[in-house]
């Protein structure tokens, strides 16, 4: 069952705001933490904007998870978290309903007065699509260097031991190993 | 993968975000773009011969602070279509500034003249050819304004491709001011201006297709 919590948006930005800026300096438990609660709201706000499709809300949680991963440079702290997060959302949200478009022509209206910080849902459904299917596609000099230190959790320095790869050819291909797994998603649905 | 795992995933082997990614690829893309684009100038358009006479020349300068002013003016607003949730604020405005006051330096001059001198100011002596090389001097920043815009995150992306063609296109006007004679204010008003749109109009048609994250 849905547990659905009403924090205010004031109390979330207030919350979520130095977890992330601690995230973006290297403190991964404060980005596991905030990465967390920003599943539970970017479900509550999928799940009301794609009522039609349910099965299809936790799919698009992931992918916009992944794209808050890879665009993290783009947010400039001074400006607040939730007009960030939100425009990302909304933004993952209407591409996904257009590439859908062809097929369900969705009449769904893209006016969005509620915030995304408004609402959330830590009750997660099945994922159809597999990340890690997705995962094993990708080119090896991408896949190793993600399944090492990002699943595994081995440091770069191990990582790089293991596969002969130099440290900062282990770094680039997480980094474009993460890219090219969000333009999979968007390319699998 | 439940979305559990993927958190662990995407917060494990935490290393700090580059804080200066977004400066670092506009300053590699805009020096790139605009290096090209002096390259040509100078090896294939040449720089003018009278340069150093026209620079003691006024209008000279404001013809520079005009285009350089847009130039600024376009990078501001690129680099707030850059970032989600990021207001556009004044920076229409500060686009709309220096046109508008090199129009209203036209009908000053023009009525200076009588009118008798409009047409000599409006068409100058390359009115054919300068809007055409801005627009071409514009592709090595337009493409280099493409590969900036890639790495961020833009969520209008119309917009987005329109103002990264913006960008290339003031930039173009800049380093093709170092050739260009022209300093009739009608001129400046309409020719540089329609050569800018240019490659403004080109990245609103590919925005939407080139943009995609």
């Amino acid at each position: 069952m849905t547990v659905a919590q009403r924090p205010s948006v004031s109390e979330s930005e207030s919350r979520l705001h130095p977890l992330f800026v601690a995230a973006l300096a290297g403190d991964a438990a404060a980005y596991q933490q905030f990465l967390k609660e920003l599943a539970a709201h970017l479900r509550a706000f999928l799940r009301k904007r794609l009522a039609r499709m349910p099965d299809e809300v936790e799919d698009l949680v992931q992918e916009t998870l992944l794209a808050v991963h890879n665009q993290r440079h783009t947010y400039d702290t001074r400006q607040p978290l939730t007009a960030w997060v939100h425009a990302i959302a909304k933004y993952k949200w209407i591409d996904f309903v257009r590439r859908h478009a062809g097929r369900d022509a969705l009449h769904e209206p893209f006016d969005d007065d509620d915030e995304l910080l408004a609402a959330s849902d830590e009750d997660a459904a099945d994922a159809r699509r597999d990340v890690a299917a997705l995962l094993a596609l990708l080119p090896e000099r991408q896949r190793l260097p993600i399944v090492h230190v990002k699943i595994t959790g081995l440091s770069v320095a191990e990582a790089a031991a293991l596969t002969g790869m130099s440290e900062s050819a282990v770094k680039v291909g997480i980094h474009r190993g993460l890219k090219a797994l969000a333009a999979r998603m968007r390319g699998t649905r | 993968m439940r979305t559990d795992d993927l958190v662990t995933m995407l917060a494990r082997g935490g290393a700090p975000a580059d804080s200066h990614a977004v400066a670092r690829r506009y300053a590699v893309g805009l020096s790139a773009g605009a290096g090209v684009a002096l390259l040509l100038v100078t090896m294939v358009l040449g720089v003018r011969p009278d340069l150093a006479s026209a620079m003691r020349l006024p209008m000279f300068w404001i013809k520079f602070g005009y285009v350089a002013a847009l130039a600024a003016a376009s990078v501001m607003l690129a680099l707030r279509l850059s970032r989600p949730g990021e207001r556009v604020g004044w920076t229409p405005m500060a686009l709309a500034a220096p046109v508008i006051a090199m129009w209203v330096l036209a009908f000053v001059a023009v009525e200076r003249g009588g009118g008798q001198e409009f047409a000599s100011q409006f068409f100058g002596r390359t009115w054919r050819s300068c809007p055409l090389l801005i627009a071409g001097l514009s592709i090595p920043l337009f493409v280099a304004m493409l590969w900036v815009m890639r790495g961020m995150a833009p969520t209008r992306l119309r917009a987005a491709g329109a103002v990264a063609g913006l960008v290339a296109g003031t930039g173009a006007a800049l380093v093709y001011a170092l050739h260009c004679p022209e300093l009739g204010p009608p001129f400046l008003g309409f020719w540089y201006v329609l050569g800018m749109l240019v490659p403004t109009a080109t990245g609103a048609l590919l925005g939407p297709r080139l943009l995609r994250w």
